[in-house]
């Protein structure tokens, strides 16, 4: 479901509004899903507290959080913008692809929670077609 | 049968929703949930555990909630969200925009089936699958919904809690509704063949 110009542009002025808000927003999230989705922790054994107050899920949440905002500017081409961190996914971390969904529902969630105003079905749409979108450039070099 | 709202008070229900309740009242199920069971052993089925903390919780969210401001909250958004959803409400007028969804009485009339409908499996917990035996086979036969749509649906429930809930909506409580959703939704998938 390939995003229009009007997704892009809901999606740029979305992040705007969030854009101060983005590290907590990527803690929660991560926090979140190694809760709701319990199956994720297999993918973080080597860290000791997996709870969503440990330093290492919030700080890793922040650095996935960071890199969705830089996908928000990679739009116009994101299986090209996204190239080195799906081959990072695909051979280094090896995540299988199916997980990535759950992430993305609870970076939802978290953006429910902090801008519930904003967060509109309008919104909403144009959001979960660009992180479908980050999905599936995120899978591109798996094979 | 009289109803009684999550919180209580008598509900007048519409026409459409005294059907549906007629249907769910059809089915064989008890209303009064146990307490101090924590697993539950359907016959012939998946067992279902329930921690106490579990069962506080989706019991918290559901006291919350205003079912009345959620369901159609909900139903609107699914059918913006995923619009080829709207495939199943032909019959419900004017749904060719965004406006038109969020201010069509219809869909804001089935939301609050909806979730009214969701309300009995919070009262059987122990029991889900069962409760959504009838409900299932509705589905299925006379509505030919494809069950993909229950986790659509299910997803945006979620999503419009968060949005009134907040910090009353924490990892922990978010878990456990999942975990009741999956389930509803699972159980309203069973009777399709």
């Amino acid at each position: 479901m390939s995003l229009t110009a009007k997704d892009k542009s809901t999606v740029k002025t979305f992040w705007g509004k969030i854009a101060g808000k983005t590290d907590e927003l990527g803690a929660e999230a991560l926090g979140r899903m190694l809760i709701v989705y319990p199956q994720t922790k297999t993918y973080f054994s080597h860290w000791a507290d997996l709870s969503p107050s440990s330093a290492q899920v919030r700080k890793h949440g922040q650095t996935i959080m960071g890199a969705v905002t830089d996908a928000v500017g990679k739009m116009d081409d994101l299986c090209g913008g996204l190239a080195s961190l799906s081959e990072l996914h695909a051979s280094k971390l090896r995540v299988d692809p199916a997980n990535f969904k759950f992430l993305f529902h609870c970076i939802m969630v978290a953006i429910a929670l902090y801008f519930p105003g904003d967060y509109t079905p309008e919104v909403q749409v144009s959001v979960e077609k660009f992180f479908q979108n980050l999905a599936f450039a995120l899978s591109d070099k798996y094979r | 049968m009289r109803l009684v709202s999550h919180r209580g008070g008598e509900i007048r229900p519409t026409r459409s929703v005294r059907a549906r309740v007629a249907l769910a009242a059809r089915l064989s199920l008890s209303l009064s949930h146990t307490h101090t069971h924590t697993h539950t052993h359907c016959a012939g089925s998946m067992v279902v555990d329930w921690t106490e903390a579990e069962r506080r919780a989706v019991t918290y969210v559901w006291e919350k909630i205003d079912i009345d401001v959620i369901g159609p909250q909900a139903v609107a958004s699914v059918l913006i969200v995923y619009p080829w959803t709207q495939r199943y409400f032909g019959a419900f007028g004017n749904i060719s925009s965004v406006s038109a969804i969020l201010s069509n009485p219809k869909v804001a009339a089935h939301g609050k089936v909806v979730l009214n409908a969701l309300g009995l499996a919070v009262k059987n917990m122990d029991n889900i699958k069962a409760t959504y035996a009838k409900l299932s086979e509705f589905h299925s036969e006379k509505v030919n919904v494809d069950p993909d749509n229950f986790r659509l649906l299910a997803d945006c429930i979620t999503i419009v809690i968060a949005t009134k809930l907040g910090s009353d909506f924490p990892p922990d409580v978010q878990a456990a509704w999942h975990k009741f959703l999956d389930i509803v939704v699972s159980a309203l998938s069973r009777e399709y063949h």
